[in-house]
């Protein structure tokens, strides 16, 4: 029977009821008293020399509070970049500056080079219009293979080129040659992983605040890490010390990774509130958003796969070209080396991995960590190229990936990483029979008879999550630590405040994390609250990402929690007269093993704010214990995937028909939690794989700038729920974190891209198409049609 | 946006009258205009409000057994109240989304043209007449190219006379994006011949394929539908090139004509 609370039970999300009834408290609704309002002139070309900004006619405008132009940041930092790599000849990356206010030169379409403050949003509108500004064209850099050629364009004149570092990574190139000499079939792809916009439902939003009283900064942002934003902007940009700056977080309407970074509006309105002693608001538009939210994927990539004679993989070679935009974001440089290229070995045991990457600086958005952030570059790379050496030597694509599956664990890959746990072949054999792949053919002759050609497509995944282990990324050029924190606050009356360092941002945190606590201590989950949002109130945790909330805070929060049970039983065993050690914890009660002694849980809670009756030469009072975790390992989420398409071959439309998933996320707290997590994720990965687009023309001009060209995905392009199956009964818990979970956030937007794609392969190939051996993403009406028509 | 006035008159003729004034625009729904208005791409002093004139409101039938809309009525009206032309119906049903049928209107849609509506591929397969406050204009003569019409400044659509053919359909074939028409069909079979508007291909908007109705109209059938026209002078952008849309032209001709039979 499901249990009904506690770890393993559904219980709905409580946070719902406020996001559902309009009570949630998001960054917009906050209204500081006084505020003002920015509105940003951001550049409308690609690449543009300043050479003036004449704000003198706006300057006297109704409701002006005050303009800045790029100059006013003079003496200010730059936004940081939080990951140094180091290229494959020793030198680090290539770091250009990054202000606030674009100086000099503006870098691509939405850079911002003025601000307008003024008493309401449409004056400080009006008065932008009046600011002159001289913008001289330049060449435009997009194309990342132009922009490496020798005598491009520069997008940093202060830079030697637009290469930010040429990495190399895994096995050494003399034993991968070899490899591939002596292969006997090699299978070779090249493909690009779109752009895409993360597109969360609330647009960003800063509120900058500063009290002359104490000299003290409030920053209200959409953040997925308030404390990384306040180290970031505290400690590099603006150099306000920590204990003068309070960054909030408080409810954010997703992130995807977007809200990681620290953004140039959020230091303008920390700054801007000093600088006119007044609270400053901006809200991106829309249109904004798509222009100045960070960007993910962008990679260019040649893949190679070796098999020996008897389909056995010897080695697998890439060589990608990785967009990072005009600057460098949070974590840009990380994205596709450490997260990506130490996924490259998949699930499987092939000797030799070698992973090439040239990172390019380009006139467009800065590109950075979406959902998943390196590992969906690997899967569908690796995937794809399966697939295709599998259509190519005549063998099962299953069959195949079960030969070369790693069986014995830990397992260390080629690329740097040791995996824990996992059981590749019991995924497999999960998505199988879900799936019925018997079954296919009979649905296939179905969609023949109705003019439709039916495919089916399979693929595996791996990932890396719960990032990690701070001395491990320290080594790899992580500028910060990663680790995370809970406080267990425990009131007099026995109630609970749990304040973590993780920030939930659509998560569900604040029903998940209650759950945890109440197993352990046996009291009801409505005695327990979640805190998080806020650096004044919690612990300096590093926030959330890289499904790491229940792996590391959650971890935190255990220590922290065995810490209360351990105190709470001296305090039990002082008033029950009983030795500590005697003392058992079991639904909210304290007992003394072998007798029917007890105290409960709000009468031990009681003793430590009231301790008349109490050890105080042992122990202090109260009842308050943190956590710090640093995980000793990553943790390793694995599954096999399934989906079934049909294709339109007269329009080239593109249907899915039926969606499984096969996950080992280790052990699960909240299974409708988890469940929803992967049908969101597979709903945004089969936006990339069909719709999404975020696509430049040789200008350097956002070609999908709004919802009328940039296709999310909606209900009716997903398949129907009874044909929409997510499992996660295969669970081989993780070896390394108390609570036996790996992490559920990213899986689905990973595993689910090259499922689509070699769906319609598939269906390609049984309609006669047999030229057709890949088409890149989004796999659009249009673009199946040109590959049918070999267009 | 810029500030404006806004009027909300109560006929026909205070509408006129107070669009009379320099830089007034008529407000339909809304739904083109007031994104328009936000993204300060437009910036009329005055709006003048057509929702609250009822004559401009619902569909009846005439006595000579033309449909008539009025130019203020919502799509959403449509698509339940126009049941005696079902291809209609069908084609406001299926117009963005319900917030969008709710407040945006024929009148609004056919003035704004939009080489990708839908309402314009009805109107000049239905040979219909666009009635406005000072004439009838037949749809032939009314369609100018992408987002021209026969419109003067100030004149307003108060209503929408479409004859009901014996057999009729529209196909669309969704921009994945916008979900407006890339390709859009219209087909209708009048007792003397065919009539075929295209919307969503052409870079002149809105266009009869005559090569399709002459076939149509001595064989009304799929396999009558004649080969694609030429991808030249189609439009060709991010969700298709001009050869794609071409080939669509043909795919949803032989689907309309399918579904009409
Ligand atoms: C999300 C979304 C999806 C959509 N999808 C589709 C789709 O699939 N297919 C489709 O065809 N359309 C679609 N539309 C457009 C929709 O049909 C609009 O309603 C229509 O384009 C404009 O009608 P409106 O009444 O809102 O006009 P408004 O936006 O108010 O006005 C548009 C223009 O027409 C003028 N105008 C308005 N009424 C009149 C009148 N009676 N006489 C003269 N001039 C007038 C205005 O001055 C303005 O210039 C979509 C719109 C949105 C926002």
């Amino acid at each position: 029977m499901p249990k009904d609370h506690g770890i393993g039970a559904s219980p709905k999300r409580r946070e719902d009821v406020r996001f559902l009834t309009g009570a949630g408290n998001y960054t917009d609704d906050i209204n500081v008293h006084g505020q003002a309002y920015v509105h940003f002139l951001r550049s409308d070309l690609a690449h543009g020399k300043i050479n003036s900004i004449d704000t003198s006619a706006a300057e006297g405008m109704p409701g002006v509070v005050k303009i800045f132009t790029g100059a006013d940041f003079e003496g200010v930092g730059g936004l940081p970049c939080g990951w140094q790599v180091t290229d494959k000849n020793g030198e680090p990356m290539k770091e250009p500056a990054h202000p606030v206010l674009a100086q000099g030169k503006v870098r691509h379409v939405g850079d911002p080079y003025a601000a307008v403050v003024a008493d309401t949003l449409e004056e400080a509108r009006n008065a932008a219009e009046a600011i002159v500004a001289d913008i001289e064209e330049l060449d435009p850099v997009v194309d990342m293979a132009a922009a490496l050629e020798a005598g491009a364009t520069k997008v940093h004149d202060d830079l030697s080129d637009n290469l930010c570092y040429d990495w190399q990574f895994g096995t050494d190139t003399e034993t991968t040659d070899a490899a591939f000499a002596k292969a006997a079939h090699v299978t070779k792809l090249e493909l690009v992983n779109q752009r895409l916009v993360a597109n969360p439902m609330e647009p960003r939003v800063a509120v900058g605040d500063y009290s002359r009283a104490g000299d003290e900064h409030t920053l209200y942002t959409t953040s997925q890490n308030p404390h990384v934003i306040r180290l970031l902007m505290g400690a590099f940009v603006l150099g306000i010390p920590e204990h003068k700056l309070r960054v909030v977080a408080p409810d954010v309407g997703g992130g995807f990774g977007t809200k990681i970074f620290h953004y140039a509006e959020e230091a303008f309105c920390t700054f801007a509130a000093k600088a006119c002693n007044r609270p400053v608001k901006w809200t991106s538009t829309r249109s904004e958003a798509f222009m100045s939210d960070c960007h993910g994927r962008d990679h260019v990539t040649t893949i190679e796969l070796a098999l020996d004679a008897d389909n056995n993989f010897l080695a697998v070679r890439t060589d990608t070209k990785a967009n990072m935009g005009a600057y460098l974001s949070t974590f840009a440089s990380s994205v596709p080396t450490w997260l990506h290229g130490t996924l490259m070995a998949g699930n499987y045991k092939t000797p030799a991995v070698q992973v090439n990457v040239k990172a390019v600086f380009t006139n467009t958005v800065p590109v950075d960590a979406y959902r998943g952030a390196g590992r969906p570059e690997a899967t569908f790379q690796l995937e794809r190229v399966i697939d295709k050496a599998a259509r190519e030597l005549g063998v099962d694509p299953i069959a195949l990936r079960r030969q070369n599956f790693i069986t014995q664990f830990p397992y260390a890959t080629p690329v740097a990483v040791e995996y824990d746990t996992g059981d590749y072949e019991a995924t497999m054999a999960k998505m199988e029979e879900l799936m019925d792949i018997p079954g296919f053919a009979a649905r296939r002759a179905e969609s023949e008879k109705n003019g439709k050609l039916r495919g089916l497509g399979v693929n595996c995944f791996i990932e890396a999550c719960g990032i990690a282990p701070s001395n491990l990324v320290g080594q790899l050029g992580a500028r910060a630590g990663l680790y995370d924190a809970a406080t267990v606050r425990v009131n007099a009356t026995g109630s609970i405040s749990v304040m973590v360092g993780a920030h939930s941002h659509g998560q569900g945190h604040e029903t998940v994390f209650p759950q945890v606590v109440a197993e352990m201590l046996g009291i009801d989950e409505s005695m327990i609250d979640i805190v998080h949002g806020d650096t004044s109130k919690i612990p300096f945790g590093m926030g959330t990402y890289g499904s790491r909330s229940l792996a590391v805070c959650g971890s935190a929060m255990v220590r922290a929690t065995e810490k209360i049970i351990n105190k709470a039983k001296k305090i039990a065993g002082h008033l029950l007269e009983a030795s500590e050690s005697d003392i058992e914890l079991k639904d909210g009660q304290f007992t003394v093993a072998g007798t029917d002694k007890s105290v409960a849980w709000g009468d031990v809670t009681l003793a430590a704010y009231v301790p008349h009756n109490y050890p105080l030469e042992d122990i202090e009072p109260g009842l308050e214990e943190t956590a710090f975790y640093d995980p000793a390992n990553f943790t390793y989420p694995a599954g096999a995937y399934a989906c079934e398409v049909e294709v339109d071959p007269d329009t080239g439309a593109v249907s899915i028909e039926k969606f499984v998933s096969a996950d080992d996320f280790g052990n699960v707290v909240n299974p409708m939690i988890v469940e929803g997590q992967v049908h969101g994720g597979i709903a945004q990965g089969i936006g990339q794989a069909l719709l999404e687009n975020c696509a430049y023309d040789e200008n350097g001009q956002l070609l999908s700038a709004s919802y009328m060209d940039y296709a999310m995905p909606r209900a009716d392009d997903l398949p129907h729920m009874a044909n929409y199956v997510v499992d996660h009964s295969c669970q081989t818990p993780c070896t390394h974190n108390p609570l036996g979970v790996k992490g559920c956030g990213e899986a689905g937007a990973i595993g689910s891209p090259p499922t689509v794609v070699n769906a319609v392969i598939d269906a390609l190939h049984s309609g006669g198409h047999t030229h057709v051996s890949h088409i890149d993403m989004p796999v659009s009406p249009s673009r199946v049609w040109a590959a049918i028509n070999g267009q | 946006m810029y500030s404006f006035d806004i009027q909300r008159p109560t006929s026909v003729a205070d509408a006129v009258a107070a669009l009379g004034t320099d830089e007034a625009q008529p407000l339909g729904g809304g739904q083109t205009l007031i994104p328009t208005l936000k993204q300060r791409l437009a910036a009329p002093s005055v709006l003048v409000s057509l929702s609250a004139i009822a004559e401009m409101k619902g569909v009846c039938t005439m006595d000579d057994g033309r449909l008539s809309i009025g130019g203020g009525t919502t799509h959403a009206t449509v698509a339940a109240e126009a049941s005696s032309y079902p291809a209609l119906a069908a084609l406001a049903g299926n117009i963005g989304d319900p917030a969008v049928r709710s407040r945006g209107t024929i009148g609004g849609s056919l003035a704004n043209n939009d080489p990708s509506a839908c309402y314009p591929a009805a109107a000049l397969a239905s040979g219909a007449t666009i009635v406005t406050n000072a004439r009838e204009i037949p749809a032939d003569d009314y369609f100018q190219g992408m987002f021209a019409t026969a419109l003067d400044e100030g004149e307003i659509i108060t209503e929408v006379r479409f004859p009901v053919p014996e057999k009729g359909a529209y196909m669309k074939f969704e921009q994945p994006a916008s979900r407006f028409a890339l390709v859009g069909v219209f087909v209708a079979k009048f007792s003397d011949g065919v009539r075929v508007a295209v919307t969503g291909a052409s870079e002149d908007g809105v266009f009869r394929w005559s090569e399709a109705e002459a076939a149509l109209s001595s064989n009304f059938s799929a396999d009558a539908v004649p080969a694609a026209p030429s991808g030249d002078g189609m439009i060709s952008d991010l969700h298709g090139s001009g050869a794609y849309r071409a080939h669509l032209v043909g795919v949803m001709t032989k689907r309309a004509v399918a579904a009409a039979s």
